[in-house]
């Protein structure tokens, strides 16, 4: 078993792809907690506790969620809208719950309105911008959601959570996969669960984010 | 529509769509005698295969007229020659990032023609599958079984698979589509062979029904958009941004390139499953060990035999995958071995380098017999080299021209 982990960063000027340390995706039925497989239970609870801990908790919701290209990608839509309200809801108001769409992969020249949108070519200025401490892709095609983890994790110290329909992201801190609407409402039940029982992070780190 | 739905529903040639598990490990097998180029004909039927485009060179092209009649069955949708290889190459991008399932095969300087295409189809996610039937790349002309074509595909981002038999060829065929189109993995696949060892000679192969066929692809499962033209991967030809001159842009295209190098990593878990493991092992206690791929682990079991009535024992080590690399159970397997013998297809040595670089004591690695140009492997040169490792003094064969 590999010893890397996937931690917050900064971790370095370019940080290696999880996969090549070694890191493995769960099975079915398992999640990751930096690079270690977990029961998705596990994930759940650990999922909620980091979104209640974060200062700026925040979506980025993909174009798979963001178009409703088919039934089911828009009751996933309408679920990540409840767990954006049940956020809102269970945070304190020192915390700043987001919902930032990724709406598509297009390189944004000359730059970027990091106000409202992330962008996988250079996700760093939405979350410098937006003081983003802890964040979950989901609705992202698996290349372009790894390319953003890894970038988010070289150059800032957000923690990062991926909600994969397919077989998980090693590059984040916590993956779950098979993604459907059920383990987004089961996400947001963990966040109702725990609200009020976690200690929001105080640390504010120089790259904007806090963990 | 799932792919998963599909299970047990008719093609349009009246094939069942099966379960992939049951086709190739539970289904009734037939043994059939044919060519390595006609086995790859019957997995082709089997495979749902939507386009396949070829360019013809030698030993390659029997096979890709072959699937040319499969066309004309109607197991086919679409069937075409391109005007090169790599014009071919380009055309099957073209068709993948159209979401289809693509299929072609190649050959020696074929494959070279087209090797600008290669890192663009690991880049852009495509998980064409490219037969490649091993032949000589160098002047003067060579049309004869030669390796070193595989030393520039194994840089490429692709899977690179490496097989013995034309049995491997019939298995690895179907079943690599089903590592190399997984969404964690998404990547081309090089199914290499020795040309003519394996495309032109017969062999009994145990071939599943005909009447069963693999699921089709399932496009909307890929990690990059399906033939989206404003977004990377379709619009790196366009306004992409490693045209851009800032650190933003190097940093997305490194990040890009690990990522597909971590797919091929990811490829391992997948691989494993459907081959019983990157390597196949035979007496690895053994002091002394040939390690090869190919059809030179065949001549390597006609050495060990002869070896046995010497009574001096040999043991071997099969790698079916040169990416992925098998290097951790390559390590394990050789941890005991004195001296390891890595027998070769061509004049670079390629195998033997990479295996030296991934164990430990690497002088142990001898890097021979190697033949090239289209020459035969007797396995008598094989005994020659670990006779000359031993100390005893052989005079069966000059492999090393002394």
């Amino acid at each position: 078993m590999s010893q890397y982990r996937v931690l917050p960063g900064p971790e370095h000027f370019l940080p290696p792809a999880a996969a090549s340390m070694g890191i493995r995706l769960p099975n079915p039925g398992e999640g990751h907690i930096n690079g270690v497989i977990v029961p998705e239970e596990q994930a759940y609870e650990e999922a909620a506790r980091q979104f209640l801990m974060a200062k700026v908790p925040t979506i980025f919701p993909g174009p798979l969620v963001l178009w409703a290209w088919n039934e089911k990608a828009a009751k996933k839509a309408t679920a990540i809208k409840h767990l954006y309200e049940t956020l809102k809801e269970c945070v304190t108001p020192q915390q700043q719950a987001m919902l930032i769409p990724m709406p598509d992969y297009r390189p944004k020249y000359p730059k970027i309105n990091p106000e409202v949108e992330i962008n996988p070519n250079h996700p760093n200025l939405t979350i410098w911008h937006n003081k983003i401490d802890c964040c979950m892709f989901v609705g992202v095609h698996c290349h372009q959601a790894n390319l953003s983890l890894k970038i988010i994790r070289g150059g800032t110290s957000c923690y990062t959570i991926a909600m994969c329909a397919q077989a998980g992201h090693e590059d984040a801190m916590l993956s779950f996969r098979d993604a459907s609407v059920e383990k987004i409402m089961k996400l947001a039940e963990w966040v109702r669960k725990l609200k009020g029982s976690v200690t929001v992070s105080q640390f504010v780190s120089k790259s904007g984010s806090s963990n | 529509m799932e792919t998963t739905s599909l299970i047990g529903t008719k093609n349009k040639k009246g094939q069942v769509i099966t379960d992939v598990r049951h086709m190739m490990f539970e289904a009734p097998r037939t043994p059939s005698f044919y060519t390595g180029s006609e086995v790859i004909k019957e997995a082709i039927r089997r495979a749902n295969v939507d386009v396949m485009i070829a360019y013809p060179i030698t030993p390659q092209s029997e096979a890709a007229a072959l699937i040319g009649e499969l066309f004309a069955e109607g197991y086919i949708k679409e069937y075409f020659r391109g005007e090169s290889e790599f014009a071919v190459m380009s055309q099957c991008a073209g068709a993948a990032f159209g979401g289809a399932r693509v299929f072609t095969t190649t050959a020696g300087p074929g494959t070279m023609r087209a090797m600008e295409n290669f890192p663009m189809w690991a880049g852009a996610r495509l998980p064409i599958q490219m037969i490649v039937t091993c032949r000589g790349i160098n002047s003067p002309l060579s049309i004869q079984p030669d390796t070193l074509e595989i030393s520039y595909l194994i840089q490429t981002g692709m899977l690179v698979w490496h097989a013995e038999t034309a049995q491997d060829f019939y298995d690895w065929i179907l079943k690599g589509y089903m590592v190399s189109e997984e969404p964690d993995v998404h990547l081309p696949l090089a199914l290499c062979c020795d040309g003519f060892f394996v495309t032109h000679t017969k062999d009994v192969v145990n071939l599943t029904p005909a009447d069963m066929c693999l699921p089709p692809y399932d496009p909307y499962r890929s990690p990059v958009p399906c033939m989206d033209m404003e977004c990377p991967p379709v619009r790196m030809m366009r306004d992409p941004f490693v045209m851009k001159s800032n650190y933003i842009s190097y940093a997305t295209h490194a990040s890009w390139q690990q990522e597909v190098w971590a797919a091929v990593e990811r490829s391992r878990k997948h691989t494993i499953a459907w081959l019983d493991g990157l390597i196949e092992t035979e007496n690895t206690d053994a002091d002394i060990l040939i390690v090869s791929s190919g059809t030179a682990v065949s001549q390597g079991r006609e050495a060990i035999r002869l070896l046995a009535d010497e009574g001096i024992r040999v043991g071997l080590v099969k790698i079916k995958t040169i990416r992925p690399w098998p290097w951790q159970e390559i390590r394990e397997a050789t941890k005991n071995a004195k001296h390891i013998i890595v027998p070769e297809f061509n004049v670079a040595g390629w195998l033997a380098r990479e295996i030296k670089a991934s164990i430990p004591d690497s002088d142990r690695v001898v890097a021979a017999p190697h033949v090239c140009g289209g020459m035969t492997m007797p396995p008598e040169i094989i005994v020659s080299e670990i006779k000359n490792v031993l100390g005893m003094r052989d005079h069966a064969l000059a492999g090393r021209g002394s």
